[in-house]
Protein backbone atom coordinates (compact mmCIF):
# COMPACT_ATOMS: atom_id res chain seq x y z
CA UNK A 1 0.00 0.00 0.00
CA UNK A 2 1.27 3.43 -0.88
CA UNK A 3 1.79 5.77 1.99
CA UNK A 4 -0.86 8.42 2.36
CA UNK A 5 0.76 11.82 2.19
CA UNK A 6 -0.93 15.15 2.57
CA UNK A 7 -1.26 17.19 -0.59
CA UNK A 8 0.45 20.14 1.00
CA UNK A 9 3.51 18.19 2.00
CA UNK A 10 3.70 16.60 -1.39
CA UNK A 11 3.52 19.95 -3.14
CA UNK A 12 6.26 21.51 -1.03
CA UNK A 13 8.56 18.51 -1.41
CA UNK A 14 7.98 18.40 -5.15
CA UNK A 15 8.68 22.11 -5.59
CA UNK A 16 11.83 21.96 -3.45
CA UNK A 17 13.14 18.87 -5.21
CA UNK A 18 12.56 20.29 -8.68
CA UNK A 19 14.21 23.58 -7.74
CA UNK A 20 17.31 21.92 -6.30
CA UNK A 21 17.46 19.40 -9.12
CA UNK A 22 17.28 22.20 -11.64
CA UNK A 23 20.05 24.19 -9.92
CA UNK A 24 22.34 21.17 -9.82
CA UNK A 25 21.64 20.39 -13.45
CA UNK A 26 21.86 24.00 -14.57
CA UNK A 27 25.62 24.13 -15.42
CA UNK A 28 25.08 21.27 -17.86
CA UNK A 29 21.98 22.87 -19.33
CA UNK A 30 23.82 26.17 -19.62
CA UNK A 31 26.67 24.49 -21.49
CA UNK A 32 24.23 22.94 -23.93
CA UNK A 33 22.39 26.23 -24.47
CA UNK A 34 25.63 28.17 -24.93
CA UNK A 35 26.78 25.73 -27.57
CA UNK A 36 23.97 27.02 -29.81
CA UNK A 37 24.93 30.70 -29.49
CA UNK A 38 27.30 32.82 -31.48
CA UNK A 39 30.51 33.76 -29.66
CA UNK A 40 29.23 37.30 -29.23
CA UNK A 41 26.00 36.17 -27.62
CA UNK A 42 27.84 33.70 -25.41
CA UNK A 43 29.67 36.63 -23.80
CA UNK A 44 26.76 39.04 -23.66
CA UNK A 45 25.75 40.76 -20.43
CA UNK A 46 23.04 40.37 -19.31
CA UNK A 47 23.21 36.73 -20.38
CA UNK A 48 20.71 35.47 -22.92
CA UNK A 49 18.85 32.45 -21.66
CA UNK A 50 16.53 31.33 -24.40
CA UNK A 51 15.85 34.22 -26.71
CA UNK A 52 18.68 34.41 -29.18
CA UNK A 53 19.34 33.18 -32.68
CA UNK A 54 19.95 29.48 -32.25
CA UNK A 55 22.78 28.29 -34.45
CA UNK A 56 24.61 25.02 -34.93
CA UNK A 57 27.67 26.59 -36.54
CA UNK A 58 29.88 25.88 -33.51
CA UNK A 59 29.56 22.16 -33.96
CA UNK A 60 30.76 22.41 -37.53
CA UNK A 61 33.66 24.68 -36.58
CA UNK A 62 34.85 22.45 -33.74
CA UNK A 63 35.05 19.48 -36.07
CA UNK A 64 36.71 21.48 -38.88
CA UNK A 65 39.41 23.08 -36.76
CA UNK A 66 40.52 20.26 -34.59
CA UNK A 67 39.82 16.97 -36.23
CA UNK A 68 37.38 16.32 -33.43
CA UNK A 69 36.59 12.84 -34.67
CA UNK A 70 40.10 11.67 -33.92
CA UNK A 71 39.66 12.56 -30.24
CA UNK A 72 36.29 10.84 -30.16
CA UNK A 73 37.70 7.70 -31.69
CA UNK A 74 40.59 7.76 -29.21
CA UNK A 75 38.14 8.09 -26.33
CA UNK A 76 36.09 5.20 -27.69
CA UNK A 77 39.10 2.99 -28.29
CA UNK A 78 40.65 3.71 -24.90
CA UNK A 79 37.51 3.29 -22.83
CA UNK A 80 36.05 0.28 -24.62
CA UNK A 81 39.44 -1.31 -25.29
CA UNK A 82 40.63 -1.09 -21.70
CA UNK A 83 37.31 -2.41 -20.40
CA UNK A 84 37.30 -5.38 -22.77
CA UNK A 85 40.86 -6.35 -21.89
CA UNK A 86 39.95 -6.07 -18.21
CA UNK A 87 36.88 -8.27 -18.69
CA UNK A 88 39.05 -10.88 -20.39
CA UNK A 89 41.16 -11.07 -17.23
CA UNK A 90 38.39 -10.52 -14.71
CA UNK A 91 35.65 -12.89 -15.87
CA UNK A 92 37.63 -16.08 -15.22
CA UNK A 93 38.99 -14.68 -11.95
CA UNK A 94 35.60 -13.60 -10.64
CA UNK A 95 34.02 -16.83 -11.82
CA UNK A 96 36.56 -18.89 -9.92
CA UNK A 97 36.30 -16.79 -6.79
CA UNK A 98 32.52 -16.95 -6.76
CA UNK A 99 32.04 -20.64 -7.59
CA UNK A 100 35.19 -22.35 -6.41
CA UNK A 101 36.28 -20.21 -3.48
CA UNK A 102 39.56 -21.24 -1.92
CA UNK A 103 40.69 -20.50 1.60
CA UNK A 104 42.37 -17.29 0.54
CA UNK A 105 39.72 -15.96 -1.80
CA UNK A 106 38.56 -13.33 0.62
CA UNK A 107 42.07 -12.12 1.33
CA UNK A 108 42.72 -12.01 -2.38
CA UNK A 109 39.66 -9.85 -2.97
CA UNK A 110 40.68 -7.47 -0.22
CA UNK A 111 44.17 -7.26 -1.59
CA UNK A 112 42.85 -6.43 -5.08
CA UNK A 113 40.79 -3.71 -3.56
CA UNK A 114 43.83 -2.32 -1.79
CA UNK A 115 45.66 -1.90 -5.10
CA UNK A 116 42.88 0.46 -6.12
CA UNK A 117 43.76 2.65 -3.15
CA UNK A 118 47.21 3.38 -4.51
CA UNK A 119 47.20 7.02 -5.53
CA UNK A 120 48.22 7.38 -9.18
CA UNK A 121 50.80 10.04 -8.30
CA UNK A 122 52.72 7.33 -6.47
CA UNK A 123 53.21 5.62 -9.82
CA UNK A 124 53.26 8.61 -12.17
CA UNK A 125 57.01 9.21 -12.34
CA UNK A 126 58.18 5.63 -12.96
CA UNK A 127 55.32 4.91 -15.36
CA UNK A 128 56.13 8.07 -17.26
CA UNK A 129 59.82 7.17 -17.49
CA UNK A 130 59.13 3.55 -18.46
CA UNK A 131 56.71 4.71 -21.13
CA UNK A 132 59.24 7.23 -22.40
CA UNK A 133 61.95 4.59 -22.68
CA UNK A 134 59.63 2.10 -24.37
CA UNK A 135 58.18 4.66 -26.74
CA UNK A 136 54.73 4.26 -25.24
CA UNK A 137 54.10 7.92 -24.43
CA UNK A 138 51.17 9.21 -26.43
CA UNK A 139 50.28 5.72 -27.66
CA UNK A 140 46.87 4.14 -27.38
CA UNK A 141 48.32 0.78 -26.43
CA UNK A 142 50.14 2.21 -23.44
CA UNK A 143 47.09 4.06 -22.18
CA UNK A 144 44.84 1.05 -22.65
CA UNK A 145 47.25 -0.90 -20.47
CA UNK A 146 47.19 1.74 -17.72
CA UNK A 147 43.41 2.18 -17.77
CA UNK A 148 42.96 -1.58 -17.80
CA UNK A 149 45.11 -2.00 -14.70
CA UNK A 150 43.49 0.93 -12.98
CA UNK A 151 39.98 -0.45 -13.33
CA UNK A 152 40.71 -4.16 -13.07
CA UNK A 153 40.08 -4.33 -9.29
CA UNK A 154 36.66 -2.66 -9.63
CA UNK A 155 35.77 -4.96 -12.50
CA UNK A 156 36.75 -8.12 -10.63
CA UNK A 157 34.80 -6.95 -7.61
CA UNK A 158 31.67 -6.03 -9.49
CA UNK A 159 31.64 -9.29 -11.40
CA UNK A 160 32.26 -11.18 -8.18
CA UNK A 161 29.23 -9.62 -6.47
CA UNK A 162 27.08 -10.41 -9.52
CA UNK A 163 28.32 -13.97 -9.92
CA UNK A 164 27.84 -14.55 -6.20
CA UNK A 165 24.13 -14.04 -6.71
CA UNK A 166 23.87 -16.88 -9.21
CA UNK A 167 22.63 -19.87 -7.20
CA UNK A 168 25.29 -22.56 -7.02
CA UNK A 169 22.63 -25.29 -6.94
CA UNK A 170 21.87 -24.70 -10.58
CA UNK A 171 25.45 -25.49 -11.47
CA UNK A 172 25.36 -28.58 -9.32
CA UNK A 173 22.16 -29.72 -10.97
CA UNK A 174 23.76 -29.28 -14.37
CA UNK A 175 26.77 -31.24 -13.22
CA UNK A 176 24.56 -34.05 -11.92
CA UNK A 177 22.88 -34.22 -15.28
CA UNK A 178 26.28 -34.89 -16.72
CA UNK A 179 27.04 -31.52 -18.23
CA UNK A 180 30.72 -31.01 -18.88
CA UNK A 181 32.47 -27.99 -17.47
CA UNK A 182 32.38 -26.38 -20.87
CA UNK A 183 28.64 -26.97 -21.30
CA UNK A 184 28.04 -25.76 -17.79
CA UNK A 185 29.80 -22.53 -18.68
CA UNK A 186 28.13 -21.91 -22.00
CA UNK A 187 24.57 -23.04 -21.35
CA UNK A 188 24.06 -22.42 -17.65
CA UNK A 189 26.44 -19.82 -16.39
CA UNK A 190 26.76 -17.51 -19.37
CA UNK A 191 23.08 -16.62 -19.78
CA UNK A 192 22.82 -15.79 -16.08
CA UNK A 193 26.06 -13.87 -16.05
CA UNK A 194 25.44 -11.66 -19.06
CA UNK A 195 23.43 -8.93 -17.29
CA UNK A 196 26.12 -8.53 -14.63
CA UNK A 197 28.86 -8.43 -17.23
CA UNK A 198 26.95 -5.83 -19.23
CA UNK A 199 26.50 -3.62 -16.17
CA UNK A 200 30.18 -3.91 -15.33
CA UNK A 201 31.10 -3.02 -18.88
CA UNK A 202 28.85 0.02 -18.81
CA UNK A 203 30.19 1.47 -15.58
CA UNK A 204 33.79 0.95 -16.56
CA UNK A 205 33.43 2.50 -19.96
CA UNK A 206 32.11 5.56 -18.13
CA UNK A 207 34.99 5.60 -15.65
CA UNK A 208 37.59 5.18 -18.37
CA UNK A 209 35.95 7.78 -20.63
CA UNK A 210 36.22 10.42 -17.91
CA UNK A 211 39.64 9.40 -16.60
CA UNK A 212 41.71 12.56 -16.53
CA UNK A 213 44.93 11.89 -14.67
CA UNK A 214 46.72 9.39 -16.86
CA UNK A 215 45.16 10.59 -20.09
CA UNK A 216 46.39 14.14 -19.44
CA UNK A 217 49.85 13.12 -18.31
CA UNK A 218 50.64 10.40 -20.82
CA UNK A 219 49.28 11.85 -24.07
CA UNK A 220 50.07 14.87 -26.19
CA UNK A 221 48.22 14.48 -29.47
CA UNK A 222 48.22 11.17 -31.33
CA UNK A 223 46.50 9.16 -28.59
CA UNK A 224 44.80 12.08 -26.85
CA UNK A 225 41.16 11.42 -25.95
CA UNK A 226 38.42 13.99 -25.34
CA UNK A 227 39.62 14.82 -21.83
CA UNK A 228 42.86 16.16 -23.29
CA UNK A 229 41.07 17.81 -26.21
CA UNK A 230 38.84 19.79 -23.85
CA UNK A 231 41.85 20.65 -21.68
CA UNK A 232 43.42 22.29 -24.73
CA UNK A 233 40.66 24.90 -24.54
CA UNK A 234 42.16 26.20 -21.30
CA UNK A 235 44.78 28.28 -23.07
CA UNK A 236 43.77 31.96 -22.97
CA UNK A 237 43.68 32.43 -26.75
CA UNK A 238 41.44 29.42 -27.11
CA UNK A 239 38.69 30.81 -24.95
CA UNK A 240 35.72 30.75 -27.22
CA UNK A 241 32.82 29.91 -25.00
CA UNK A 242 30.38 28.81 -27.64
CA UNK A 243 32.92 26.48 -29.20
CA UNK A 244 34.06 25.24 -25.81
CA UNK A 245 30.42 24.50 -25.05
CA UNK A 246 29.84 22.71 -28.32
CA UNK A 247 32.94 20.57 -27.84
CA UNK A 248 31.94 19.90 -24.22
CA UNK A 249 28.39 18.97 -25.12
CA UNK A 250 29.62 16.42 -27.62
CA UNK A 251 32.11 15.04 -25.10
CA UNK A 252 29.60 14.60 -22.28
CA UNK A 253 26.35 13.73 -24.07
CA UNK A 254 27.00 10.06 -24.84
CA UNK A 255 28.36 9.32 -21.38
CA UNK A 256 25.54 11.23 -19.68
CA UNK A 257 23.01 8.99 -21.41
CA UNK A 258 24.95 5.85 -20.52
CA UNK A 259 25.36 7.11 -16.98
CA UNK A 260 21.66 7.59 -16.51
CA UNK A 261 21.17 3.95 -17.43
CA UNK A 262 23.99 2.86 -15.15
CA UNK A 263 22.86 4.53 -11.91
CA UNK A 264 22.27 1.29 -10.02
CA UNK A 265 25.50 -0.28 -11.20
CA UNK A 266 27.32 2.83 -10.15
CA UNK A 267 26.22 2.38 -6.56
CA UNK A 268 27.20 -1.24 -6.49
CA UNK A 269 30.46 -0.80 -8.38
CA UNK A 270 31.86 2.19 -6.57
CA UNK A 271 30.95 0.99 -3.10
CA UNK A 272 32.35 -2.47 -3.86
CA UNK A 273 29.05 -4.06 -2.99
CA UNK A 274 28.88 -2.40 0.42
CA UNK A 275 25.69 -0.55 -0.57
CA UNK A 276 23.21 -2.17 -2.94
CA UNK B 1 31.98 -29.51 -3.70
CA UNK B 2 35.13 -28.29 -5.34
CA UNK B 3 37.10 -31.15 -6.84
CA UNK B 4 40.82 -31.28 -7.36
CA UNK B 5 40.27 -30.38 -10.98
CA UNK B 6 38.13 -27.32 -10.39
CA UNK B 7 40.48 -26.11 -7.68
CA UNK B 8 43.37 -26.17 -10.11
CA UNK B 9 41.25 -24.50 -12.76
CA UNK B 10 40.24 -21.88 -10.24
CA UNK B 11 43.84 -21.03 -9.52
CA UNK B 12 44.60 -20.80 -13.21
CA UNK B 13 41.63 -18.50 -13.69
CA UNK B 14 42.63 -16.14 -10.91
CA UNK B 15 46.35 -16.10 -11.62
CA UNK B 16 46.49 -13.68 -14.60
CA UNK B 17 44.60 -10.95 -12.75
CA UNK B 18 46.67 -11.40 -9.62
CA UNK B 19 49.95 -11.34 -11.51
CA UNK B 20 49.25 -8.19 -13.51
CA UNK B 21 47.85 -6.36 -10.50
CA UNK B 22 50.81 -7.39 -8.39
CA UNK B 23 53.23 -6.09 -10.99
CA UNK B 24 51.20 -2.90 -11.43
CA UNK B 25 51.33 -2.28 -7.72
CA UNK B 26 54.85 -3.33 -6.88
CA UNK B 27 56.99 -2.20 -9.82
CA UNK B 28 56.04 1.50 -9.87
CA UNK B 29 56.01 1.66 -6.08
CA UNK B 30 59.46 0.10 -5.78
CA UNK B 31 60.81 2.42 -8.46
CA UNK B 32 59.23 5.46 -6.81
CA UNK B 33 60.83 4.54 -3.50
CA UNK B 34 64.14 3.98 -5.25
CA UNK B 35 63.98 7.28 -7.17
CA UNK B 36 63.02 9.13 -4.01
CA UNK B 37 66.42 8.23 -2.58
CA UNK B 38 68.32 9.54 -5.59
CA UNK B 39 69.43 12.89 -6.84
CA UNK B 40 67.89 12.44 -10.26
CA UNK B 41 67.11 15.26 -12.64
CA UNK B 42 65.94 14.63 -16.21
CA UNK B 43 67.90 17.66 -17.41
CA UNK B 44 71.08 16.14 -16.04
CA UNK B 45 70.87 12.51 -17.16
CA UNK B 46 73.51 10.00 -16.22
CA UNK B 47 74.42 11.83 -13.05
CA UNK B 48 72.11 10.06 -10.65
CA UNK B 49 73.56 9.61 -7.20
CA UNK B 50 72.31 8.13 -3.98
CA UNK B 51 71.39 10.85 -1.50
CA UNK B 52 69.49 8.97 1.19
CA UNK B 53 66.63 10.96 2.60
CA UNK B 54 67.76 14.27 1.15
CA UNK B 55 64.68 14.57 -1.08
CA UNK B 56 62.39 14.07 1.87
CA UNK B 57 64.30 16.65 3.88
CA UNK B 58 64.11 19.00 0.93
CA UNK B 59 60.37 18.44 0.64
CA UNK B 60 59.78 18.77 4.35
CA UNK B 61 61.61 22.09 4.43
CA UNK B 62 59.79 23.41 1.35
CA UNK B 63 56.82 25.67 2.15
CA UNK B 64 55.20 24.58 -1.13
CA UNK B 65 54.99 21.05 0.23
CA UNK B 66 53.06 22.06 3.33
CA UNK B 67 50.87 24.32 1.25
CA UNK B 68 50.12 21.35 -1.02
CA UNK B 69 49.33 19.03 1.91
CA UNK B 70 47.18 21.76 3.41
CA UNK B 71 45.32 22.24 0.12
CA UNK B 72 44.87 18.48 -0.25
CA UNK B 73 43.33 18.22 3.21
CA UNK B 74 41.18 21.35 2.90
CA UNK B 75 39.84 20.11 -0.42
CA UNK B 76 39.02 16.69 0.98
CA UNK B 77 37.34 17.99 4.15
CA UNK B 78 35.36 20.75 2.49
CA UNK B 79 34.02 18.54 -0.28
CA UNK B 80 33.24 15.78 2.21
CA UNK B 81 31.32 18.17 4.45
CA UNK B 82 29.31 19.56 1.55
CA UNK B 83 28.56 16.22 -0.02
CA UNK B 84 27.68 14.37 3.18
CA UNK B 85 25.46 17.03 4.71
CA UNK B 86 23.97 18.08 1.37
CA UNK B 87 23.70 14.51 0.17
CA UNK B 88 21.84 13.36 3.28
CA UNK B 89 19.36 16.21 3.09
CA UNK B 90 18.87 15.77 -0.62
CA UNK B 91 18.43 12.02 -0.28
CA UNK B 92 15.78 12.57 2.39
CA UNK B 93 14.01 15.05 0.13
CA UNK B 94 14.13 12.72 -2.87
CA UNK B 95 12.73 9.90 -0.76
CA UNK B 96 9.50 11.90 -0.30
CA UNK B 97 6.48 11.36 -2.50
CA UNK B 98 7.55 13.65 -5.31
CA UNK B 99 5.90 14.18 -8.66
CA UNK B 100 8.41 13.24 -11.36
CA UNK B 101 10.96 11.85 -8.92
CA UNK B 102 12.81 9.92 -11.58
CA UNK B 103 13.43 13.02 -13.64
CA UNK B 104 14.67 14.96 -10.61
CA UNK B 105 16.96 12.07 -9.80
CA UNK B 106 18.40 12.14 -13.29
CA UNK B 107 19.09 15.86 -13.00
CA UNK B 108 20.73 15.49 -9.60
CA UNK B 109 23.00 12.61 -10.57
CA UNK B 110 24.09 14.11 -13.92
CA UNK B 111 27.17 16.10 -12.75
CA UNK B 112 28.86 12.92 -11.62
CA UNK B 113 29.13 11.78 -15.24
CA UNK B 114 30.72 14.96 -16.49
CA UNK B 115 34.32 14.76 -17.60
CA UNK B 116 36.47 16.66 -15.06
CA UNK B 117 38.13 18.78 -17.73
CA UNK B 118 34.72 19.89 -19.01
CA UNK B 119 33.41 20.81 -15.59
CA UNK B 120 36.64 22.69 -14.80
CA UNK B 121 36.47 24.88 -17.91
CA UNK B 122 32.72 25.42 -17.82
CA UNK B 123 32.83 26.56 -14.19
CA UNK B 124 35.96 28.63 -14.58
CA UNK B 125 34.74 30.50 -17.63
CA UNK B 126 31.00 30.55 -17.90
CA UNK B 127 30.26 30.83 -14.18
CA UNK B 128 33.29 32.22 -12.37
CA UNK B 129 34.68 34.60 -14.97
CA UNK B 130 35.08 37.95 -13.14
CA UNK B 131 33.47 40.02 -15.95
CA UNK B 132 31.28 37.88 -18.16
CA UNK B 133 30.54 34.93 -15.87
CA UNK B 134 27.02 34.20 -14.65
CA UNK B 135 28.05 34.70 -11.02
CA UNK B 136 29.49 38.13 -11.81
CA UNK B 137 26.24 39.07 -13.53
CA UNK B 138 24.16 37.80 -10.61
CA UNK B 139 26.22 39.72 -8.07
CA UNK B 140 26.15 42.90 -10.11
CA UNK B 141 22.41 42.67 -10.54
CA UNK B 142 21.94 42.66 -6.77
CA UNK B 143 24.43 45.51 -6.40
CA UNK B 144 27.46 43.56 -5.17
CA UNK B 145 31.03 43.68 -6.38
CA UNK B 146 31.74 40.59 -8.55
CA UNK B 147 34.29 38.13 -7.21
CA UNK B 148 37.33 37.19 -9.27
CA UNK B 149 37.14 33.59 -8.10
CA UNK B 150 40.42 32.21 -9.36
CA UNK B 151 42.41 35.29 -8.34
CA UNK B 152 40.87 35.82 -4.91
CA UNK B 153 39.65 32.40 -3.78
CA UNK B 154 41.24 29.78 -6.03
CA UNK B 155 40.89 26.91 -3.59
CA UNK B 156 37.26 27.74 -2.86
CA UNK B 157 36.60 27.82 -6.59
CA UNK B 158 38.14 24.37 -6.98
CA UNK B 159 36.14 23.11 -3.99
CA UNK B 160 32.88 24.32 -5.55
CA UNK B 161 33.59 22.54 -8.82
CA UNK B 162 34.66 19.31 -7.18
CA UNK B 163 31.76 19.35 -4.70
CA UNK B 164 29.37 19.82 -7.62
CA UNK B 165 30.61 16.48 -8.97
CA UNK B 166 30.66 14.55 -5.70
CA UNK B 167 27.47 15.77 -4.06
CA UNK B 168 25.48 13.75 -6.62
CA UNK B 169 27.50 10.66 -5.82
CA UNK B 170 26.79 10.96 -2.09
CA UNK B 171 23.13 11.66 -2.81
CA UNK B 172 22.77 8.62 -5.02
CA UNK B 173 24.41 6.25 -2.52
CA UNK B 174 22.46 7.61 0.45
CA UNK B 175 19.20 7.62 -1.48
CA UNK B 176 19.75 3.99 -2.42
CA UNK B 177 20.38 3.25 1.26
CA UNK B 178 17.30 5.15 2.47
CA UNK B 179 15.13 3.39 -0.06
CA UNK B 180 16.27 0.06 1.29
CA UNK B 181 14.89 1.10 4.68
CA UNK B 182 12.02 -1.12 5.62
CA UNK B 183 8.83 0.34 4.17
CA UNK B 184 6.79 -0.97 7.10
CA UNK B 185 9.06 0.76 9.56
CA UNK B 186 8.49 4.05 7.74
CA UNK B 187 4.77 3.51 7.76
CA UNK B 188 4.70 2.61 11.42
CA UNK B 189 6.62 5.76 12.28
CA UNK B 190 4.19 7.84 10.26
CA UNK B 191 1.12 6.21 11.82
CA UNK B 192 2.52 6.86 15.27
CA UNK B 193 2.91 10.49 14.27
CA UNK B 194 6.67 10.48 14.87
CA UNK B 195 7.96 14.03 14.49
CA UNK B 196 10.34 14.38 11.50
CA UNK B 197 13.35 15.15 13.71
CA UNK B 198 13.00 12.04 15.85
CA UNK B 199 12.22 10.01 12.75
CA UNK B 200 15.52 11.21 11.32
CA UNK B 201 17.55 10.64 14.48
CA UNK B 202 16.16 7.30 15.59
CA UNK B 203 15.29 5.60 12.33
CA UNK B 204 17.08 7.13 9.35
CA UNK B 205 20.45 8.11 10.81
CA UNK B 206 21.27 4.73 12.40
CA UNK B 207 20.36 3.09 9.10
CA UNK B 208 22.59 5.54 7.22
CA UNK B 209 25.62 5.24 9.48
CA UNK B 210 27.26 2.57 7.37
CA UNK B 211 26.57 4.02 3.93
CA UNK B 212 27.78 7.42 5.16
CA UNK B 213 31.03 5.85 6.32
CA UNK B 214 31.40 4.15 2.96
CA UNK B 215 30.81 7.43 1.12
CA UNK B 216 33.34 9.24 3.31
CA UNK B 217 36.03 6.66 2.73
CA UNK B 218 35.47 6.28 -1.01
CA UNK B 219 35.24 10.00 -1.64
CA UNK B 220 38.42 10.52 0.36
CA UNK B 221 40.29 8.11 -1.88
CA UNK B 222 39.12 9.94 -5.00
CA UNK B 223 39.41 13.44 -3.56
CA UNK B 224 43.02 12.91 -2.50
CA UNK B 225 43.69 12.31 -6.21
CA UNK B 226 41.95 15.36 -7.68
CA UNK B 227 44.16 16.60 -10.47
CA UNK B 228 42.42 17.66 -13.69
CA UNK B 229 40.35 20.43 -12.10
CA UNK B 230 43.49 22.11 -10.76
CA UNK B 231 45.63 21.46 -13.80
CA UNK B 232 43.11 22.69 -16.35
CA UNK B 233 42.07 25.83 -14.48
CA UNK B 234 45.72 26.78 -14.02
CA UNK B 235 45.22 27.21 -10.31
CA UNK B 236 48.09 24.91 -9.36
CA UNK B 237 50.15 27.75 -7.93
CA UNK B 238 47.85 28.89 -5.14
CA UNK B 239 45.54 25.88 -4.92
CA UNK B 240 47.81 23.00 -5.94
CA UNK B 241 47.40 19.80 -3.96
CA UNK B 242 49.80 16.93 -3.52
CA UNK B 243 49.14 15.25 -6.90
CA UNK B 244 49.63 18.57 -8.64
CA UNK B 245 52.88 19.22 -6.77
CA UNK B 246 54.24 15.82 -7.77
CA UNK B 247 53.29 16.46 -11.39
CA UNK B 248 54.85 19.92 -11.23
CA UNK B 249 58.07 18.79 -9.58
CA UNK B 250 58.49 15.74 -11.79
CA UNK B 251 57.16 16.56 -15.25
CA UNK B 252 57.69 20.33 -15.28
CA UNK B 253 60.80 20.73 -13.10
CA UNK B 254 62.21 17.35 -14.15
CA UNK B 255 63.16 16.64 -10.55
CA UNK B 256 62.46 12.91 -10.48
CA UNK B 257 63.92 12.41 -7.00
CA UNK B 258 61.91 15.15 -5.36
CA UNK B 259 58.69 14.24 -7.14
CA UNK B 260 59.08 10.63 -6.11
CA UNK B 261 59.48 11.62 -2.47
CA UNK B 262 56.21 13.58 -2.81
CA UNK B 263 54.58 10.56 -4.41
CA UNK B 264 55.57 8.38 -1.47
CA UNK B 265 54.06 10.88 0.95
CA UNK B 266 50.83 10.69 -1.06
CA UNK B 267 50.92 6.90 -0.91
CA UNK B 268 51.33 6.94 2.87
CA UNK B 269 48.47 9.41 3.23
CA UNK B 270 46.16 7.31 1.05
CA UNK B 271 47.10 4.16 2.87
CA UNK B 272 45.95 5.53 6.19
CA UNK B 273 42.49 5.98 4.70
CA UNK B 274 42.63 2.71 2.81
CA UNK B 275 43.35 0.82 6.00
CA UNK B 276 39.99 1.79 7.47
CA UNK B 277 38.07 1.42 4.23
CA UNK B 278 39.31 -2.08 3.57
CA UNK B 279 38.49 -3.24 7.06
CA UNK B 280 35.02 -1.88 6.70
CA UNK B 281 34.32 -3.53 3.36
CA UNK B 282 35.89 -6.76 4.59
CA UNK B 283 33.47 -6.86 7.50
CA UNK B 284 30.68 -6.49 4.98
CA UNK B 285 31.87 -9.52 3.05
CA UNK B 286 31.22 -11.73 6.03
CA UNK B 287 27.82 -10.30 6.79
Amino acid sequence: MARAVSVRRRTIATAAAWLIGFLIFFPILWTIITSFKTELEAFSTPPKFLFFEWTTENYGIVQERSNYLRFVSNSLILSIGSTLVALLFAIPAAWAMAFAPAKRTKDLLMWMLSTKMMPPVGALIPVYLIFRDMGLLDSRGGLIAVLFLMNLPIIVWMLYTYFKEIPGEILEAARMDGASLWKELVYVLAPMAVPGIASTLLLNVILAWNEAFWTLNLTTSAAAPLTAFIASYSSPEGLFWAKLSAASTMAIAPILVLGWFAQKQLVRGLTFGAVK
Amino acid sequence: MATQQTRLLGKLAVAPSVIVLFLWMIVPLALTIYFSLLRYNLLDPGNESFVGFFNYEYFLSDPAFFAAIGNSLKLVFAVLAISIVGGTLLALLLDQAIVGRNIVRLMVIAPFFIMPTVSALVWKNMFMHPVSGLFAWLMKSVGLEPIDWFAQYPLTAVIIMVAWQWLPFATLILLTAIQSLDEEQKEAAEMDGTPPISYFYYIVLPHLARPITVVILIETIFLLNVFAEIYVTGSGGPAGNLPYLVYFQGLLNFDVGGASAGGIVAVVLANIVAFFLIRMIGRNLEG
